[in-house]
């Protein structure tokens, strides 16, 4: 039954796994940039949510509806001032870039905020501790359940996006070929910002639930970042993908930790690389914004 | 009876007065740095062995990605490989020196496997997937009890010499492992080799259509590249006398090689070391402002892929159009002569 457990554990961290990598696969469909930032921008969204409840003490979910809209925001500028021009530039800059912003947000963050660790889960009240027993070994927590169910429903909300709107549509179409779209009056640069906007809001998004299922500290982000790649690639760069890569990502790390707890992240890395060494696992490239 | 068609001539060069003037300096160049212990300091000494190091890290970036088109954040797993095997082999009764020698060299053959998988990923995907190889790495040594588990160890073998003597020798290792890297990489890139790396960076499609044999080209310079992480690796290990497997697999050295490269001048063969020369200053000026130092070697990063993406050296080069370490050719118009 530990086992069973474990899965069980592993399935609801996925959750969390998929609403990171989303956003991460929504912008490599689109654009075909792998945003290295990614992971230290839910982590600044973390602590953007972090700062809000520590001034006013209200509950970070609140924090997080007055948080999103700036980190949509930020996003857009982001692919306006960085991204655009580091697009233009050939295939190799969008990485250097996004690389260097990542160094710099860490350790702004360090400065701002100090090394010491934080979390939300004092805050967020009683869903940290609602949890149903199954048996003396299985319990659900309530949160994790939290966490997938609004995994599902952003993945579900930008599926629906992608396929029944007008800005879906025209996200698809760039995402194909952006020359052609733009004959068709489709303005690319109006929709690469949209996508890293909505790409940047939902890292800001996981990083809620990151701090509240746990802790952070400026040099988290990083680790997030790879999870949500190997998410990613796990699930062959698509959108509903991320779900399934996110679920064997964290199943993966919950067996390990069974184990050992020395082995969970060891474990996740390795069925990453499975998946990589697999005959497929190369070509599950795909330039299309799967829906 | 038409008319003799006026042919424009051409002649195809490589060497130029300034090459041939910067080759036999650098060869100088390298002959008297090889007295800088016995007549300066140890604390000289020490400060140029990280500065020779940092001009191999530079290097091998730049190989990667400059010349192959390969963007790595994983370069990391082969110093922390290079370290810890050297640690490993004196271990295990191998002297010191050697086993830093043969640690690189061991890098390199952990390169091979690797790369089987790495190079199938491109682009972003390879440089993520090259970082999730370093962890791998990081997270087995730090296993490893015997290796000092997560909280370092040091390499006690050097402790037979001499303070002296010991960074005399380190930095002479340092010295020669610089100047072989930097001549071998310089030797490849004007091979055969060399034009097919810069042709996969250029398209790799195209290239393949053309019947390079990309994966095998690759391959090659990714080895290369591992063995002179390897290299820093085992040399910052000598310098320090004492590592730790979060720092020495840390992604900030990835930082610190793409910094020096973009800044030196990306996909020139000088540029790595002008870069290096930077930031060896800049971390020795502003290493003491801790974050906002980094933050400022990130935001100095993006400035240089957008505004300049040649770097100070390519940014030169363009500039007074001279190639010091040609690799490349001249086509060069010549007068009618016959």
């Amino acid at each position: 039954m530990v086992w069973a457990n474990a899965v069980l554990q592993g399935v609801l961290l996925g959750g969390l796994y998929a609403l990171l990598a989303c956003g991460l696969a929504l912008m490599f469909g689109v654009m075909r940039i792998i945003n290295l930032a990614h992971g230290d921008i839910a982590i600044l969204g973390a602590y953007l949510i972090w700062v809000a409840v520590d001034h006013t003490s209200m509950s970070p979910f609140l924090a997080a509806l007055l948080v999103l809209p700036i980190m949509l925001g930020l996003g857009y500028l982001l692919q306006i001032v960085l991204l655009e021009r580091s697009l233009r530039a050939g295939p190799l800059v969008p990485l250097l870039t996004t690389f260097g912003l990542a160094i710099a947000i860490q350790n702004i963050l360090l400065q701002v905020f100090s090394p010491d660790v934080q979390s939300l889960g004092g805050s967020a009240g009683d869903i940290t501790t609602v949890s149903w027993q199954i048996n003396d070994q299985v319990s659900i927590p309530g949160l994790g359940i939290l966490i997938l169910a609004i995994a599902v429903t952003v993945l579900g909300g930008l599926h629906l996006f992608l396929s029944h709107t007008r800005l879906g549509r025209e996200m698809r179409a760039t995402a194909q070929d952006p020359d052609t779209a733009q004959l068709v009056g489709i303005n690319a640069r109006d929709v690469y910002a949209r996508a890293t906007a909505i790409a940047v809001a939902t890292a800001a998004l996981a990083g809620l639930f990151l701090a509240i299922r746990s802790v952070f500290d400026p040099s988290s982000g990083p680790t997030q970042l790879i999870f949500a790649f190997e998410a990613v690639v796990i699930g062959g760069f698509s959108l509903w993908g991320t779900l399934l890569g996110g679920i064997v990502l964290g199943v993966a790390q919950a067996i390990g930790a069974q184990i050992d707890p020395n082995y969970s992240l060891l474990a996740g890395h390795l069925v990453f690389l499975a998946v990589l060494a697999s005959p497929r696992g190369g070509l599950l490239v795909s330039r299309r914004v799967q829906a | 009876m038409s008319e003799e068609q006026p042919m424009t001539h051409y002649r195809v060069q490589r060497w130029s007065v300034p090459a041939y003037v910067a080759n036999g300096g650098f060869a100088l160049l390298v002959l008297a740095l090889v007295f800088v212990p016995s007549v300066f300091g140890t604390f000289l000494t020490q400060q140029l062995t990280s500065l020779l190091i940092l001009v191999i890290l530079a290097a091998m970036w730049n190989a990667l990605a400059g010349f192959g088109g390969l963007v790595s954040v994983g370069q990391q797993a082969y110093i922390g490989l290079g370290a810890y095997g050297t640690i490993y082999l004196t271990q295990h009764g191998v002297a010191p020196y050697p086993a830093m020698i043969l640690a690189a060299l061991a890098a390199g053959v952990i390169a091979l496997p690797t790369s089987l998988l790495l190079l199938r990923l491109r682009g972003g995907q390879f440089a993520i997937g090259a970082w999730v190889v370093a962890e791998v790495f990081a997270l087995l040594v730090a296993l490893d009890q015997s290796l000092g588990g997560g909280t370092g160890i040091s390499l006690a073998a050097l402790n037979v010499y001499s303070p002296d003597r010991r960074q005399a020798y380190t930095y002479w290792l340092a010295l020669g492992c610089a100047a072989v890297l930097l001549a071998v990489g310089y030797l490849m890139l004007r091979t055969r080799l060399g034009a097919s790396l810069q042709a996969i960076r250029d398209d790799e499609e195209a290239a393949a259509a053309v019947g390079i044999r990309v994966m095998s080209a690759k391959r090659i310079l990714y080895i290369f590249a591992a063995i002179g992480c390897g290299a820093a690796g085992s040399l910052t290990l000598a310098n320090t006398l004492f590592i730790q497997t979060q720092a020495v697999f840390d992604v900030q050295w990835s930082a610190y090689m793409i910094f020096m490269v973009l800044v030196g001048g990306l996909g020139t063969l000088e540029g790595p070391i002008v870069g290096a020369v930077v930031f060896f200053l800049i971390q020795n000026k502003f290493a003491d402002y801790g974050a906002w130092y980094l933050v400022g070697l990130g935001a100095t990063a993006i400035v240089f892929a957008l505004f300049l993406p040649r770097g100070l050296w390519g940014t030169m080069e363009m500039r007074f159009d001279i190639r010091l370490l040609p690799v490349g050719y001249y086509l060069r118009r010549r007068k009618r002569a016959s």
